[in-house]
């Protein structure tokens, strides 16, 4: 029989019950969240049962919602399931002031940048990650310049002589 | 006769045996074929540890796209992996019209699918060759670099550009494949089988490369998973995933074509891997021309879905007609608000699975834009990959594995 979007649903509320919430299917993939302490013992879960078996993180990154008080970062992991080719969306909210969130890259060797770049970007602090450090950016930057409060240049400024850029 | 001194530079006892030796690969390197840094670790030949420093070219498109609408996204989707742009445009445009609930006549999918295809081709023809150019056979390379150049010139038919395409619209083509593209098409459909033969012919059996190839840069198709291997690097680790075949895209269903899969993940399997891919495209390629000729009619003149709001008018009307000038402003300006929503979707791109995760909150331009690049993923496994094994060997390790900065640094 194949893995059905209900089924992962019930097996998560069982085990879980109330920490895993907000279950939604939109464009036809099955999203949830969960409480930040347990993103590891969700995806342990996911990754160990052997009707569930989501072994494959396709991607790992982060959003920011600034008026999300208390919530304003999420972590998103999007999770596949490559013998019943099923895919999911979990997410773990964070305060902005705590950034928080468990290592993934114990049990996904492929977390390892992704969250090495998911802290570049965002800040998010993955604990127990071995070598958090920034990847892609300078390693001197000193902010997170995803985050929805760095914004970008005013494309009108008229302040910056940037004649060699060709702007002057 | 006065006494000769030999000198000898004092060391401690042993300390020969234990030195090793750091060496500075890249970031620019006559063999890294793009600007990757590897800070190396080495005993005599052998690699003890390597570390990689990428972001050399990271151009922030993640935050460049939060300003941008739509249409301005797509030339952002180019510089990812520019060896394929016109894979990435189209997987742009499919998330596009993904969240926009577009849907494309079949016509439009197979001329997506023909030049999807061909950029395919295009991609693991300079790997293969250039895996050639790293073990000694330069020859190879520069006649296939020919072929190249048909599938670039159908590009240029079709949208004007060769490398950094920026082809096709939401909901379909800019404008219909002129007959001149079908007859370039067919040029290459006739030509490219020949030369590809011969480029076999030269890597296959050949005892240099084979001993160059064979064993080097191994993955056991457990490890490739978990680092998050897709595409070719995956399939020579012996796992069939493919994008194209597990969640279809484009009408790729309509299709008849295998996916090629090695055995013990190493340098030589990913060459066969692709060079077997490139069959299989050829493949696909002449099933779409033959459904593309099969429309009459007036289906036979469709290269775009009915979508008024997001696809651009025609440029006749945009210099002629006011109200076509003023929807050319509103798409192209981002005018037109996107429904709020959270989408992901990938296509089967030259590296692997090319994932573009949309966050709109119902604005102008994306809340958040992610781009899943395959290679920034699998480019963590190289040091497990190398260590142990001979600096030389690193060298076409790295060409096997197809890195393009520009997709990893995005």
């Amino acid at each position: 029989m194949a893995l059905t979007q209900e089924h992962i649903q019930l097996r998560l509320t069982e085990k879980f019950g109330d920490l895993v919430s907000n279950f939604d299917s939109p464009y036809g993939m099955l999203s949830f969240e969960a409480p930040k302490e347990q993103n590891l013992k969700v995806l342990q879960f996911l990754y160990d049962e052997s009707d569930l078996n989501f072994q494959f993180l396709t991607d790992l990154t982060a959003v920011n919602y600034p008026d999300n008080l208390g919530k304003e970062l999420a972590v998103v992991y999007h999770l596949h399931n490559l013998t019943d080719n099923i895919r999911i969306r979990f997410t773990v909210y964070t305060d902005i002031t705590a950034p928080d969130v468990f290592t993934a890259s114990k049990l996904f060797s492929s977390a390892n940048w992704m969250e090495r770049e998911t802290y570049d970007f965002f800040g998010v602090n993955f604990v127990g990650h071995d070598n958090l450090k920034r990847i892609l950016n300078v390693d001197e930057m000193d902010y997170f310049p995803l985050r929805k409060e760095y914004p970008l240049e005013d494309q009108t400024r008229i302040d910056k002589d940037d004649q060699m850029f060709g702007r002057g | 006769m006065t006494e000769h001194h030999q000198h000898h530079i004092k060391l401690p006892e042993g300390s020969i045996e234990k030195q090793t030796t750091t060496l500075n690969v890249g970031p620019t390197h006559p063999a890294t074929h793009g600007v990757f840094q590897n800070i190396m670790e080495l005993d005599g030949e052998r690699i003890v540890s390597t570390e990689q420093t990428v972001g050399y070219i990271h151009r922030a498109f993640e935050k460049l796209a939060e300003r941008r609408p739509l249409y301005q996204i797509t030339t952002l989707t180019d510089r990812l992996n520019y060896c394929s742009s016109p894979i990435n445009n189209m997987g742009w445009h499919l998330t596009c019209e993904k969240l926009l609930g577009v849907q494309t006549p079949k016509r439009v999918d197979y001329l997506r699918i023909i030049i999807m295809e061909l950029s395919r081709i295009s991609d693991h023809l300079i790997c293969n060759s250039i895996m050639g150019v790293d073990t000694g056979a330069y020859t190879g390379f520069m006649y296939i670099m020919q072929y190249r150049e048909l599938i670039y010139e159908i590009y240029e038919e079709i949208c004007g550009s060769r490398l950094t395409t920026n082809i096709g619209r939401i909901g379909g083509f800019e404008r219909n494949f002129t007959n001149t593209a079908f007859t370039k098409l067919e040029k290459f459909l006739k030509e490219y089988p020949v030369a590809l033969r011969e480029l076999e012919n030269l890597f296959t059996r050949n005892r240099i490369f084979m001993e160059r190839t064979i064993g080097t840069g191994p993955i056991s198709a457990e490890r490739a998973l978990n680092y998050g291997f897709t595409g070719p690097n995956l399939r020579a680790a012996g796992v069939d995933y493919d994008v194209r075949v597990h969640t279809p895209y484009s009408s790729y269903e309509d299709f008849d074509f295998k996916v090629p899969v090695g055995k013990t993940g190493d340098s030589y399997d990913r060459f066969l891997v692709r060079n077997e891919e490139m069959w299989q495209s050829l493949s696909i390629l002449n099933q779409a021309y033959q459904k593309v000729q099969e429309f009459k009619g007036a289906e036979a003149e469709v290269f775009h879905a009915d979508v008024p709001e997001y696809y651009l008018p025609k440029k006749e009307d945009v210099y002629t007609k006011m109200e076509a000038l003023i929807w050319h402003f509103k798409i192209v300006m981002g005018e037109v608000d996107m429904p709020k929503g959270q989408v992901y979707h990938s296509v089967e791109g030259g590296n692997g699975e090319l994932g573009f995760y949309l966050i709109s909150d119902g604005g102008r331009t994306p809340f958040r834009l992610h781009f899943r690049r395959p290679s920034f993923i699998y480019y963590q496994a190289y040091p497990e990959m190398v260590i142990g094994g001979m600096l030389s060997d690193a060298i076409v390790v790295m060409s096997s594995l197809n890195l393009i900065a520009g997709e990893l640094d995005a």
